[in-house]
């Protein structure tokens, strides 16, 4: 047992008073929750404190907050796990961030989470004609669609994100993770409009900055930023759905430098990513580019002559790995979760084990 | 004032189908819940749902599985219903976007699951609930224009007529804290169980018995209130759920010896016998000083022998719940578990279209008893319980609602309601609090009333019910506030569960033999010739309980010694 300071953000719509600080000390084995703790304080000093809660073991989804900072389940973070991302003095539980708070620590999710959730049609528009049994789909298939299924709808990474704290109206981590479950159920049959939908959508699948923050904050390892990801791929390669701020394309126009030259070559970068020199996008685009051009040849990252000869040409070895590449027949969307594993049927070391 | 044709209270699997299948016919349906319906319980189970969907497998099979299951107090009908339903109802949920795993060829995958004689258990890794549960939710959704949801309303009692029909509930806003009369035509229960009796438990803080309690209030009977299932595998430490699909996958469970114990208990089934038999082996095993852990408290359940990568992909929630509250990698090494309470057989009496005694009200999932499960429930068959008989009731209800008025609403019911709720925030802070009272419920209940029971100590159990409901009437709470003041539905749940702690009580107390669940060391035998029925208990009309019997339906399966 240890004694832990917790360290709520109060809120109390009724009193017509602003948010404020309330501290509490409780004493419960370090291995315990965050919740467990709050709801000690709940059960034994004040039973105002508003947090919503029911499983205590991170599979309802109800108690998100930010503890020390960082958004998760209170369930399922530790007292003494807590107290060290903070500076070791306190637990400072807040609640999650990007939606109002309604009372104390819980915050009014239809109005965000599930608002965005509604917007990516969220169920499953299934292929016809509707089979007698099953769908008959690849393992793997459901497999990986089980990742983003195995979202909780806590909205901690939906707290977290960055791109929302800028643009509201973007429709986020969980909603977007959502959408792949959708994407890639092999039993859904309108996966092009979909994704059509999400990329016309200026706060759409194109508007997260990759930070990493919802992927940290899931407790369930979804890997929302991965999903989205990954619906960026399958629209690129699979719908040649081009995005708004060239991303697919400057991916490509690397591949294919690489391809060409085995070494980066970065005066082709340019036309490259507009679609190639001949391209009707090249002449603005590259005209708007001239500033960016000017700034590399005076600072010596490209020079005239390297501009306009190719030093390089790609070496077998570099051909050999696009040819392995380009001769796999499949290309499955996986999630290293599941099929990263090797099969490893080792005996269990003795250590625990029983006597 | 809504009205609606049919209601449902609780947003689990059942009150969902209940919803869907409802809608389906074209009534107006609502759906109301205390939590947003992704955090109902159903959310946790686990490991699966089973139907006789293999080429190989037959309904009957199922259904003997789940009558032997059951101790022979299933209501063979019921069962037959459920079984026979099973495969459609599986084929269902995958047409509508249920990822369940499949197998090579890419047909739904079974695995093995406890009681069964052949692998039928379909499942999505260890989170088959939640990706049931959502996919409805998803369907709810889609049908926002025919089924009106209210999220995170608290319902504080059932309205009946002076005629003895139930025409609709009184309900609390949490949000603003405002409290409205609903009429319906119909209304159906599907609030889940009451796991917060007890102490540890693995249900969810809210399964606090309160459609059970509602239902008991206005005159419905309970049935088969003494059958509570201890799930064998719950961890040590906190009394969470380990997946029975551990033991499926081919999971041990040793004793400090290393023995498989179950070799006594059920040489055919071992591990995989059913949870009354597994639940009642281990704690012979902690009583006779062959236990593990702190005091000897658990058995190790040890999943190392499963092979690795399986584990990973079909077991990944329980590999979190290892690492997050027992710090044990259980791909590695063995983890400590213990039998804890998990499931309520009985419930609200109903029949197989959800109908209780009390007209216009109906009752699907946990808080009803149809009986399917009679003495023991096979694991993964709640799961399905919950979707066959929430579609079934559904249907009726929305049926019955076809050629029926509807009701006038209750403003006198509502006052009351009003008022209850007025005196418990105006109480004054001395004598208890709530949740002292709720504490020692937990613990009196899990002590006398589990896997093993004698008359001595479920009298001192009932006994100790009788006072705390005395000290209910008085007990204090903080919050003074309309908004999110959960402190005051606290208050109401400790009187619901109370309710349905003094039925437990009551039954097991009547039942003088040892049958599925129920095991009493001073009747350690079955007696088929004086208890093969059911126990029912009603409210009488000077608030005492009424203890009365009805017969057990046997279509086709004879009882017989239980073996595994």
């Amino acid at each position: 047992m240890a004694k832990f300071k917790l360290r709520l953000r109060r809120y109390d719509p009724e009193s017509g008073e602003p948010p404020y600080w309330d501290e509490h000390t409780v004493e419960l084995d370090p291995h315990r929750s965050v919740l467990d703790g709050i709801l000690e304080a709940r059960g034994s000093h004040d039973g105002t404190i508003g947090i919503r809660c029911s499983c205590r073991q991170g599979i309802c989804g109800s108690c998100g907050v930010r503890i020390n900072g960082k958004t998760g389940l209170a369930c399922n973070t530790h007292l003494d796990e807590a107290l060290a991302r903070g500076d070791g003095s306190e637990i400072i539980v807040e609640p999650m961030g990007n939606m109002p708070v309604i009372k104390d620590l819980i915050v009014d999710m239809d109005a965000v989470h599930w608002k965005k959730i509604q917007s990516v049609t969220p169920w499953l528009l299934a292929r016809e004609p509707v089979p007698e049994r099953e769908y008959l789909v690849p393992r793997e298939a459901m497999i990986d669609v089980t990742q983003s299924m195995a979202c909780i709808q806590c909205g901690a990474c939906v707290s977290d994100c960055l791109a929302m704290e800028v643009d509201p109206l973007f429709t986020g981590p969980a909603a977007l993770a959502k959408a792949y479950r959708f994407v890639g159920d092999p039993r859904d049959s309108e996966h092009e409009e979909r994704l059509r939908y999400l990329a016309e959508d200026p706060d759409g699948l194109y508007t997260c900055t990759h930070c990493f923050k919802c992927v940290d904050a899931c407790p369930k390892d979804v890997n929302p930023m991965g999903q989205i990801m990954r619906l960026r791929r399958i629209a690129g390669s699979d719908f040649d759905i081009n995005d708004r701020n060239n991303g697919y394309r400057h991916e490509h126009a690397f591949v294919k430098n690489i391809r060409r030259n085995g070494l980066l070559h970065e005066a082709d970068l340019f036309p490259d990513s507009y679609g190639g020199k001949f391209h009707p996008r090249a002449v603005p685009e590259l005209l708007s580019s001239i500033p960016v051009m000017i700034k590399g040849l005076l600072r010596r990252k490209i020079t005239p002559r390297k501009a306009l000869l190719h030093q390089h040409k790609a070496s077998k070895d570099v051909r050999a790995i696009f040819d392995r590449i380009d001769s796999e027949p499949v290309r499955y969307e996986l999630n290293l979760y599941v099929t990263g594993i090797d099969e490893d049927n080792e005996p269990a070391p003795t250590e625990g084990a029983p006597r | 004032m809504p009205e609606h044709d049919v209601l449902i209270i609780g947003a689990g699997l059942a009150g969902q189908r209940a919803a869907l299948a409802a809608a389906q016919s074209g009534v107006s349906v609502a759906i109301m819940s205390k939590v947003h319906p992704v955090r109902s319980h159903s959310v946790a189970a686990a490991g699966g749902i089973n139907a006789a969907i293999s080429v190989t497998d037959d309904w009957r099979s199922h259904a003997y599985d789940t009558v032997k299951g059951s101790d022979y107090l299933g209501d063979q009908d019921a069962i037959e219903a459920m079984c026979r339903e099973a495969p459609g109802e599986v084929m269902h949920l995958e047409h509508i976007g249920v990822t369940f795993h499949r197998n090579d060829a890419g047909e739904l995958d079974l695995r093995a699951f406890g009681g069964a004689s052949i692998n039928r258990t379909a499942y999505v890794a260890d989170i088959t609930g939640q990706a049931i549960l959502h996919v409805l939710y998803e369907q709810l959704m889609r049908q926002a224009g025919s089924v009106v949801r209210y999220e995170e309303w608290f319902t504080t009692s059932l309205v009946i007529d002076a005629d003895g029909t139930c025409t609709g509930v009184i309900a609390r806003n949490i949000r603003t804290g405002q409290i409205e009369a609903f009429a319906a035509k119909s209304v159906i229960l599907a609030s889940g169980g009451a796991g917060q009796c007890f102490k540890p438990t693995t249900n969810a803080l809210i399964c606090t018995a309160d459609g059970i309690a509602q239902a008991l209030r206005v005159g419905a009977p309970l049935m088969d209130m003494e059958m509570i299932q201890y799930h064998p595998t719950t961890l040590l430490e906190n009394g969470f759920l380990i997946t029975e699909g551990a033991r499926g996958e081919g999971a041990h469970l040793l004793n400090a010896n290393g023995e498989r114990f179950m070799s006594t208990a059920a040489p055919n089934k071992m591990e995989l016998a059913s949870r009354d038999v597994v639940s009642r082996a281990e704690q012979i095993e902690i009583n006779e000083g062959r236990g593990v852990g702190p005091d000897g408290q658990g058995v190790y359940l040890d999943i190392t022998v499963v092979p690795r990568k399986r584990t990973l992909e079909s077991l990944r929630e329980i590999v979190n719940i290892g690492r997050d509250f027992a710090g044990v990698d259980i791909t590695r090494e063995p983890i400590i578990v213990r039998p804890g309470q998990h499931y309520i057989m009985g419930g609200v009496k109903t029949d197989i279209h959800g109908r209780t005694p009390i007209t216009g009200l109906y009752a699907a999932g946990e808080v009803a008893c149809v009986s399917v499960h009679g003495g023991n429930r096979l694991g993964a068959n709640s799961l399905l319980d919950t979707l066959i008989f929430g579609r079934r009731a559904g249907e009726h209800a929305a049926e019955r609602a076809r050629s029926t008025a509807m009701p006038a609403r209750s403003p006198a019911r509502l006052r009351e309601d009003e008022l209850m709720i007025k005196e418990i925030i105006a109480r004054p802070r001395k004598g208890r609090r709530v949740s002292e009272l709720k504490a020692e419920l937990g613990t009196t209940m899990n002590r006398y009333c589990a896997v093993f029971r004698d008359e001595d100590g479920l009298q001192s159990a009932l006994d100790t019910v009788k006072r705390l409901q005395e000290e209910a009437k008085s007990a204090y709470i903080d919050d003074r506030g309309s908004v999110f003041n959960q402190d005051v539905l606290g208050a109401i749940e400790l009187g619901y569960m109370l309710d349905a702690a003094e039925t437990m009580v009551l039954s097991a107390i009547e039942r003088k033999e040892s049958r599925g669940a129920q095991f009493r060391t001073d009747f350690p035998e079955r007696d088929d010739a004086q208890w093969l029925k059911h126990i029912n208990v009603t409210l009488g009309e000077d608030g005492a309980r009424r203890i009365s019997y009805s017969p057990v339906t046997i279509t086709q399966w004879q009882p017989e010694v239980r073996k595994y």
